[in-house]
């Protein structure tokens, strides 16, 4: 069979800044965007264990780097970046979840994001505890 | 004619966005903190993240599984999510795509794997 020879030329619509004319969109991409917040921040964590492995020096010099206004305010940005990917995460886990039910009623989307959110706060504290205990 | 369905491996890789996702919401923030504003600042003290003190979470076996998993996972879901993004702009979620946006990942996994097992018990 002869693959079809067109003399068509039908639209593709241009992908460049469809998202732009949307603000629902706009802010679809500005979570999907916090990916790359996510994974800056696993690099400045992958190279603190090389440092780690290169001996107290090498550390040190990577605490030092942290130090820096420069990396304080990066990691504002990350942090912002970060606390907004959580937040959404369990916005969408609504829809990401199966349908849950409990007691024959499904249970409210408003709900779920409470828990999550709920969650992370339970994990932060715990976490902030350990860390301060890490420091006496 | 029969029409198989190839098995797909999409289900994998979304398993370690997913992972990767619901740990960067749960701690990723508190985490950011604590390394990047808290001790930097001296609002949490200085030796909280020493030397000394980071080894012995290394060498823990917990610990290097929490330094593993955070690492490895966070770059799984950056992968993921943004090879799938890429189509928003424009850019084919193709071989090449997929090549950098889950090879990075695996190159990272194994080189923290790596160090980690080095760091000793």
């Amino acid at each position: 069979m002869n693959p079809p020879v067109s003399k068509r030329r039908p639209y593709v619509r241009p992908m460049t800044g469809w998202w732009k004319k949307n603000p629902f969109f706009v802010e679809y991409m500005v979570h999907e965007g916090t990916a790359l917040f996510v994974a800056a921040y696993a690099l400045v964590l992958l190279v603190g264990v090389l440092r780690l492995a290169q001996g107290e020096a090498a550390w040190n010099g990577w605490l030092e780097a942290l130090g820096s206004p420069l990396s304080i305010l990066f990691h504002l940005a990350l942090l912002a970046a970060m606390i907004y990917h959580c937040w959404t995460w369990f916005r969408i886990m609504p829809r990401t979840l199966p349908p849950i039910r409990v007691g024959g009623k499904r249970v409210a989307a408003s709900t779920i994001t409470a828990a999550g959110i709920g969650a992370a706060a339970l994990a932060s504290l715990v976490l902030l505890v350990l860390a301060w205990g890490m420091g006496k | 004619m029969s029409h198989e369905l190839k098995r797909s491996n999409a289900p994998f890789f979304w398993l370690l966005f997913g992972a990767g996702g619901m740990l960067s919401a749960l701690i990723g923030p508190v985490l950011v903190l604590i390394t990047g504003v808290l001790v930097p600042l001296g609002l949490l003290a200085p030796e909280t993240l020493s030397y000394d003190n980071v080894v012995a979470l290394a060498q823990n076996p917990i610990g290097k599984l929490f330094l593993f998993a955070v690492i490895a996972l966070f770059f799984w879901h950056a992968g993921h999510r943004i090879l799938h993004t890429l189509h928003d702009v424009g850019v084919h979620a193709g071989t090449d795509a997929k090549l950098i946006c889950y090879g990075l990942p695996l190159v990272a996994s194994a080189v923290v794997g790596l160090v980690l097992l080095r760091l000793g018990f």
